[in-house]
């Protein structure tokens, strides 16, 4: 996987990983391109198109698109599967995910993301895995607080 | 000064927001407020702060103030600060800043930390974005790490050891014994990502992938396993075991069986029970079908199993979810070459996606319908292909209007039909049609004498109300000037006979040439038409007389260059007048510019004509064309204006149509042609056109940028003089290896192209070696060579690309 974007239906970004090394203003470029594309496809297209030499598949839940570039090798369909999973364990995390719980907490939506995959590919095909890894790491955040600082961390 | 505000907090306040003026203003206030906290080196909020940042360079604003914040919340010893600052980290610096180094010492830190979080938060950055020069100091510790009994850290580290290997190719052998026991893992974790990894460094060097060939019998095991064992709910995905670890094994079985007979009969058996067993309701069972025939396609697998796989994709095609039928279309033009009469099995459900809503799954059963198109079934497929280009989207036009020339011409059951369909094409796409076409179109028709009466009596009736379409209207006109004492004669009996009068023939070919609708191009042929009606009408000649006077001050000048030579014709070499604009005798297909065929066209002034290969459509004129030029006086030449490239959606299941994509040129700015000079009575030499091939045919650079130099030498086939053989070397001046070579071409679609295989894909440094492929080029109809190369390759860790046109083939070549 090159990169992956969540945006909602306005083209906001909710978040972006890139696996691939590209200046901000490439990495700018990209997105507010493939947003515009992505967002113009309507409801019965499938969820892959070809964008440039890439391939983009992409799927929405509820109000938020979730949108990965894979290399031609890549399989579409276990993608699909890749973004459902990662979903998954949003919903697990969060109870019920929805958009705002992404807004407001998207540093733990990047945490989540990085127990999961590592450069591109998944790391760990185990939902219970990947979401005690983030439990356990979440209480060493805990534990690790001084002890002045109250409730939230940041 | 009061401590920071949260995060949360500035979250929320951002939000209420209610304009853009809005927004920044918070923003650049909270910067500022940042900024200052940030001078003051204070190590309690220096973690809030840089979450606050990173939510704000989300928004698009710039934060690269934060990046050394970054680098000692990294070094800083609390985990918060850490999974902070490493994130920061993956979000704001890349390898392009200097500053990234920095991190270093602090990785290597943290992968020996005591907490193993620590280390994974150490491995998850040095994986997604660590630079080459990174990888280079880290290599030794992920080599560790992937030695380690900690699953949790072993996985981590199998996909950085990917990164380093990808960034730096040359460290891929210190890897090497720390892969020996990965597949005895029981994690599917580690399994997983040790699957990536060999994947990885098998397609990356054939010495690994004959090394691990042995692994083919334990991955069937492992394989066997998954499907055969029962429900395990840690990786049940909708009943089916760990589907991304079988997808991952079956790409990798993939690469170990190809080309390798032995490894693709171990795992046969394998690869028949994924593809019966599998449950297809969900796509999760078809993702790993799906990658089950790609494995079954690729390697040397017995023809049962290809039968298996092809009936798979069959069935894609049938399945609601649109998903699959796309990856099915893509799947079936990947194996249409190898496998024909499997997919042809297929063709009514192929033909039956033309009708789908969706524009990439269109796409895909055109270009598979024309891949499927044969002397058999053209009638049906042809009657399917026209009303597909009737109602499909316009971005589509062209490229079927061409597929559709090219398979009426090599497939035709007859002239009649094939005249039918091209007026079809002409009529429902018109304006979409290349500019090659026409000449095409013209010569065809010329070539189908007893069909001469019927063309031109439908042309007259297509254009009868609509002059719009340009090439239509050049066809028409042509076929007007040429054939009108048919059309008045009414000669045809096919059609019902239509009553027309010279009158009624000038009247359209004077409309053509007064309407704002005609392109200059389209405006010559209407006007040679009318010259060459003077022959052919008894009546109307007068008529003709004026209005090829009229247009003697033209302001265009092509048009009055014309005119005032025709009406020279009228005046002075009136003797010689129906001689000249007598009926064109057939066009020879494979066109040579030789010298008979000009004494015989004497003073035709159709650019179809004299050049009797199409002209070149758009581009710049050749060298070659020049030269003709000059040798027959300088005169005018229309400047060839070249037109914009459409812009094609890059097509993943054909890389040459998407290197086309600036060949092909729309039709809806026809370029001039390039006009010959009209008068040849003039001094007309016999001189040919080209030299006789002489003993070798001189090789060109194609090709030099960066270090990396590409020759092609020629060679033409004895047999077959269409054929033209390019060898390309390539070679590296840098002072590093080019790794991963692959040298990509694509020529315009009247030409075929075969790629060999190269002798490999490293080109040595210093010049010491190069790289050697072969190109067939078949070109029936000895058009000039043109050619787009696309080259990718992996120099100095990063990769690169380039796309180039190679246009300085000799003659010798191509002729």
């Amino acid at each position: 996987m090159q990169f992956m974007l969540l945006f909602s239906r306005q083209g906001k970004l909710r978040l972006q990983k890139w696996y691939v090394p590209l200046s901000d203003k490439e990495k700018k470029k990209i997105t507010r391109e493939l947003v515009q594309t992505v967002l113009a496809r309507k409801p019965k297209m499938c969820s892959f198109l070809e964008w440039r030499d890439l391939k983009i598949v992409y799927k929405r839940y509820a109000s938020l698109y979730f949108c990965c570039a894979i290399e031609d090798q890549d399989n579409e369909l276990i993608t699909l599967e890749i973004i459902h999973r990662y979903v998954e364990l949003l919903d697990k995390y969060f109870g019920s995910v929805c958009e705002l719980d992404i807004i407001f907490n998207f540093e733990k939506a990047y945490f989540i993301l990085d127990e999961f995959l590592l450069g591109g590919e998944v790391q760990e095909t185990s939902k219970k895995n990947v979401l005690k890894a983030i439990e356990q790491a979440d209480l060493l955040q805990e534990v690790s607080k001084c002890p002045e600082s109250i409730d939230e961390e940041y | 000064m009061p401590a920071p505000i949260r995060l949360r907090e500035l979250i929320r306040t951002i939000r209420t927001a209610r304009t853009q003026a809005e927004e920044r203003e918070m923003i650049q206030k909270e910067c500022a407020a940042i900024r200052s906290s940030f001078r003051e080196e204070d190590n309690t909020y220096r973690c809030r702060n840089v979450a606050k940042l990173l939510y704000m360079h989300m928004l698009g604003y710039p934060a690269h103030f934060g990046q050394l914040e970054c680098l000692k919340l990294i070094a800083s010893q609390k985990f918060t600060d850490k999974r902070i600052g490493y994130l920061g980290a993956m979000l704001l610096l890349d390898e392009r800043q200097d500053v990234h180094l920095l991190m270093t010492n602090c990785i290597k830190n943290d992968l020996n930390h005591s907490t193993q979080y620590v280390q994974g938060l150490a491995l998850c950055t040095l994986g997604c974005m660590g630079s080459s020069e990174m990888c280079r100091d880290l290599a030794g510790e992920v080599e560790k790490l992937l030695k380690t009994s900690n699953s949790y850290l072993r996985k981590k580290a199998a996909l950085c050891a990917v990164h380093v290997i990808r960034k730096v190719p040359e460290l891929m052998e210190m890897f090497l014994p720390a892969t020996k026991n990965l597949l005895n893992e029981k994690n599917h974790g580690v399994l997983h990502t040790s699957v990536v990894l060999l994947t990885e460094m098998c397609e990356r060097s054939p010495d690994m992938l004959s090394h691990f060939r042995k692994l083919v019998p334990q991955l069937v095991r492992i394989l066997k396993n998954l499907i055969m064992s029962g429900y395990s709910p840690e990786h049940d995905v909708s009943g089916i075991s760990d589907p991304f670890l079988q997808v991952r094994i079956l790409r990798l079985l993939r690469i170990l069986g190809r080309n390798d007979d032995d490894s693709s009969e171990a795992m046969n058996d394998i690869l028949a029970q994924v593809a019966t067993n599998t449950e297809t309701s969900k796509n999760v069972g078809n993702a790993i079908l799906y990658e089950t025939v790609l494995t079954i396609m690729d390697i040397k697998s017995e023809s049962g199993l290809r039968v298996l796989a092809i009936n798979i994709l069959g069935r894609f095609l049938l399945n609601n979810d649109k998903n699959i039928r796309y990856v099915a279309l893509t799947s079936l033009l990947k194996t249409v070459q190898t496998d024909h009469n499997a997919v042809q099995r297929h063709r009514s459900t192929i033909v039956d996606c033309l009708k789908d809503l969706d524009v990439s799954i269109k796409r895909r059963a055109m270009e598979l319908s024309f891949a499927l198109v044969n002397g058999n079934n053209i009638r049906g497929m042809m009657k399917e292909l026209l009303y597909f280009l009737d109602s499909c989207e316009p971005e589509f036009k062209a490229d079927c209007a061409s597929g559709i020339f090219l398979a009426a011409e090599k497939y035709a059951p007859s002239k009649r039909w094939h005249i039918d369909t091209i007026m079809r094409v002409l009529t429902t796409a018109g304006s979409y049609v290349r500019d090659d076409a026409v000449p095409n179109l013209i010569q065809l028709i010329t070539n189908s004498m007893e069909m001469h009466a019927y063309t031109v009596q439908k042309l007259y009736k297509a254009i009868l109300g609509d002059y719009s379409q340009q090439p239509l209207v050049q066809v028409a006109s042509w076929c007007m000037g040429e054939y009108g004492d048919l059309l008045i004669s009414d000669q045809c009996e096919e059609e019902e006979p239509i009553q027309v009068t010279e009158e009624e023939v000038l009247d359209i070919l004077e409309n053509v040439l007064i309407s704002n609708m005609s392109a200059s191009v389209t405006r010559g042929y209407a006007l040679t038409a009318i010259m060459k009606l003077s022959t052919r009408f008894t009546c109307t000649v007068n008529r003709i007389k004026k209005v090829v006077s009229i247009y003697g001050s033209s302001i265009d000048v092509e048009l009055q260059q014309r005119a005032v030579e025709y009406n020279a014709l009228f005046k002075k070499y009136d003797h010689m007048r129906s001689a000249l604009l007598e009926r064109m005798p057939v066009m020879e297909k494979v066109t040579t510019n030789g010298p008979t065929e000009i004494v015989q066209t004497n003073g035709e002034t159709e650019p179809a004509v004299l050049e009797t290969k199409p002209p070149p459509s758009g581009l710049q004129p050749t060298s070659q064309a020049n030269d003709l030029l000059d040798l027959l006086g300088g005169n005018d030449i229309t400047p060839v204006i070249p037109t914009a490239p459409t812009s094609k959606p890059a097509s993943a299941g054909g890389e040459l149509l998407d290197l086309l994509g600036d060949l092909s040129l729309t039709a809806l700015v026809p370029a001039p042609q390039i006009s010959q000079p009209p008068f040849l009575l003039d001094g007309l030499s016999s001189q040919p056109l080209f030299n006789d091939i002489a003993a070798g045919i001189p090789s060109i650079t194609a090709y030099s940028k960066n270090g990396l130099k590409i020759e092609f030498t020629f060679e033409r086939s004895n047999t077959n003089p269409s054929v033209t053989v390019i060898t390309i070397q390539a070679s590296n001046s840098t002072e590093l290896d080019m790794t991963d070579f692959v040298f990509q071409a694509a020529v315009p679609k009247t030409f075929q192209l075969q790629l060999l295989s190269p002798s490999s894909s490293i080109i040595p440094a210093f010049n010491t070696g190069t790289i050697t492929q072969v190109i067939k080029v078949l070109n029936p109809q000895k058009q000039q060579l043109r050619m787009r190369i696309k080259l990718t390759y992996n120099h100095k860790g990063s990769a690169m690309q380039d796309l180039a046109e190679v246009n300085n083939f000799p003659p010798q070549s191509w002729q």
